[in-house]
């Protein structure tokens, strides 16, 4: 009876998030709805929505996925060797994740993508590099390449660390155990430590597919203005075109990709990431 | 022998790794301390950036901007995720859910969608300017504050706070004497991430700003066409320099490390 009215009473506790959850994630997705279903003159239409399939905004809607699939694959290519690693040499325990991941979020993102921009350019230091070692220098400035390199150096850590939480409280005797019964260590992988990560990895797939799609400031630093993401026309439409519908709708076709591609994940990853948030 | 070669391979991967996420910060590092203000050429070695940053007021009013921005939505964030990640872990089976699949809508949503649709509910009922950049900083921060409080809140020991209040707590005292310690490593993280966010975001800022509100993002981004200021490498390297002097010495000081608790280790 007792635990019941405590219980009852802590609930209570979550009523300024609940409202801040109205005010501010519901009325804002009901206004770009707004926006998206209506035109200049305020009169229903779908035409906004339905722009995504105009060549222009398809073809940029195609290289973000592409973008963003490649850039997802490339960071869980990345991070299982990483998270392996520090496993094996002990050193996820001391915070180490942290230096090598977050503290570089504290150098401005924006700088960071330029000084990509200084060392990919055509008199870059990577060919700065490359020509004093004797190699042919690389073209890479304005490329989907440096774009790739742009978004999967800003969204690594966010696939690192929840595969490396997922993991990092593996009983160290489980693997021993399997060891001993005969296990190589690709065996241990496939069957205790990748099975055991897929909480982990299906919240980094999330944390990284979808901010690689739009974004728009990388494309724009690294890509040299020519190759557009999906963000750099949306955020057109708003800064330079001033057409908040069709923006808003670009927006919400987004919006419903993501959700559609995301469906999948999101069963699993509502009850892994739970356990194994992601910082 | 294949230990040692294990142990050589890691390292090895660690150190690529390393390289590959310090590269443009050595880069920028290099440049604050570069003559010329080019960016590509070297005209020797200068302090004078660290000098003139001081006296750029404009420089020195969006570092301040940033600043407040991120001290005030991460810690009222702080204070609405931490309550309601309490109340949410109360609630049926059913609401929990609803309530975390909410939780996960600023997460999911692209950055520029979040910001947009900010911006198009407060250009009709709120002037932009740096409330709207608060309130939209707060709302993409609390997310984070309660993925990193709700484990702590499941391992919490509930018992502990009962038999307070049977022995007489109050609710107050018995939050703030037997919940809150329990919570203090989830309650830290999730401050000091919703601060790192803050500081780091440059989108939803660029969207839901009034105009003559900077952040040093929104600066450095109007700057990007007519080439950087030399002054904001300056101000970038002493910002991360100190940010990494103070979590080595959190992180490495004798003593320090028995004190964090368990599952502290990314923080």
């Amino acid at each position: 009876m007792k635990k019941n009215k405590t219980r009852n009473s802590r609930v209570w506790l979550s009523s300024p998030y609940i409202l801040w959850i109205a005010g501010f994630t519901v009325i804002p997705m009901i206004m770009i709805f707004h926006y998206a279903l209506t035109d200049k003159n305020g009169g229903f239409t779908f035409a906004n929505i339905a722009a995504i399939f105009e060549p222009i905004h398809f073809k940029a809607m195609v290289f973000s996925v592409e973008i963003a699939l490649g850039c997802t694959v490339i960071c869980i290519l990345l991070s299982y060797p990483l998270v392996m690693a520090l496993r094996h040499l002990h050193m996820g325990k001391q915070g180490f994740t942290l230096f090598i991941l977050i503290i570089p979020m504290w150098m401005n993102f924006i700088l960071r993508v330029l000084a990509w921009q200084m060392i990919l350019s055509k008199n870059g230091i990577l060919n700065l590099l490359l020509t004093s070692l004797g190699f042919e220098p690389l073209s890479l400035a304005n490329t989907s390449t440096a774009i790739m390199i742009g978004v999967v150096y800003d969204y690594l850590p966010y696939m690192v660390l929840p595969i490396f939480n997922a993991i990092a409280d593996i009983d160290e005797d489980i693997i021993e155990a399997a060891k001993d019964l005969g296990a190589n260590g690709l065996a241990v992988f496939c069957k205790i430590i990748f099975p055991l990560s897929v909480p982990g990895l299906l919240s980094g797939i999330v944390m990284v597919f979808v901010p690689s799609m739009t974004s728009f400031v990388v494309a724009d630093i690294l890509g040299g203005g020519k190759l557009q993401l999906i963000g750099n026309i949306i955020e057109q439409e708003f800064t330079k075109n001033s057409d908040w519908n069709l923006g808003s709708g670009l927006s919400v076709s987004l919006m419903i990709f993501v959700l559609i591609s995301m469906a999948f994940t999101s069963k699993e990853d509502s009850k892994g990431r739970r356990e194994s948030a992601i910082w | 022998m294949v230990e040692k070669l294990k142990n050589w391979l890691s390292r090895f991967y660690i150190g690529i790794i390393i390289l590959f996420m310090y590269a443009p910060i050595l880069v920028l590092i290099v440049l604050s301390f570069n003559r010329s203000r080019s960016r590509v050429v070297w005209g020797g070695f200068t302090l004078s950036w660290y000098q003139s940053l001081f006296s750029n007021a404009q420089i020195m009013d969006a570092l301040w901007t940033t600043l407040v921005l991120a001290f005030l939505s991460a810690f009222a964030a702080t204070v609405i995720g931490l309550m309601g990640a309490l109340g949410i872990h109360a609630m049926r089976r059913k609401n929990y859910q609803v309530m975390m699949a909410f939780t996960d809508i600023p997460l999911l949503n692209a950055d520029i969608v979040t910001g947009i649709a900010l911006m198009l509910w407060f250009v009709r009922f709120l002037p932009l300017g740096f409330t709207s950049v608060v309130v939209a900083h707060i709302t993409f921060n609390i997310p984070y504050v309660i993925l990193s409080v709700m484990p702590r809140i499941q391992q919490m020991n509930v018992s502990l706070y009962e038999a307070a209040r049977d022995l007489g707590a109050n609710a107050v005292y018995g939050f703030f004497r037997i919940i809150l310690p329990q919570l203090a490593s989830g309650i830290l993280s999730g401050f000091f991430m919703a601060f790192t966010m803050s500081m780091d975001d440059f989108v939803i800022t660029y969207f839901t700003k009034g105009a003559g509100v900077n952040t040093l993002s929104t600066m450095i981004y109007a700057q990007i066409r007519r080439g950087i200021k030399p002054e904001l490498y300056a101000l970038s390297t002493i910002i991360f320099a100190f940010v990494f002097v103070i979590l080595i010495l959190v992180n490495y000081w004798p003593g320090a490390s028995g004190k964090r608790g368990r599952g502290e280790q990314d923080y």
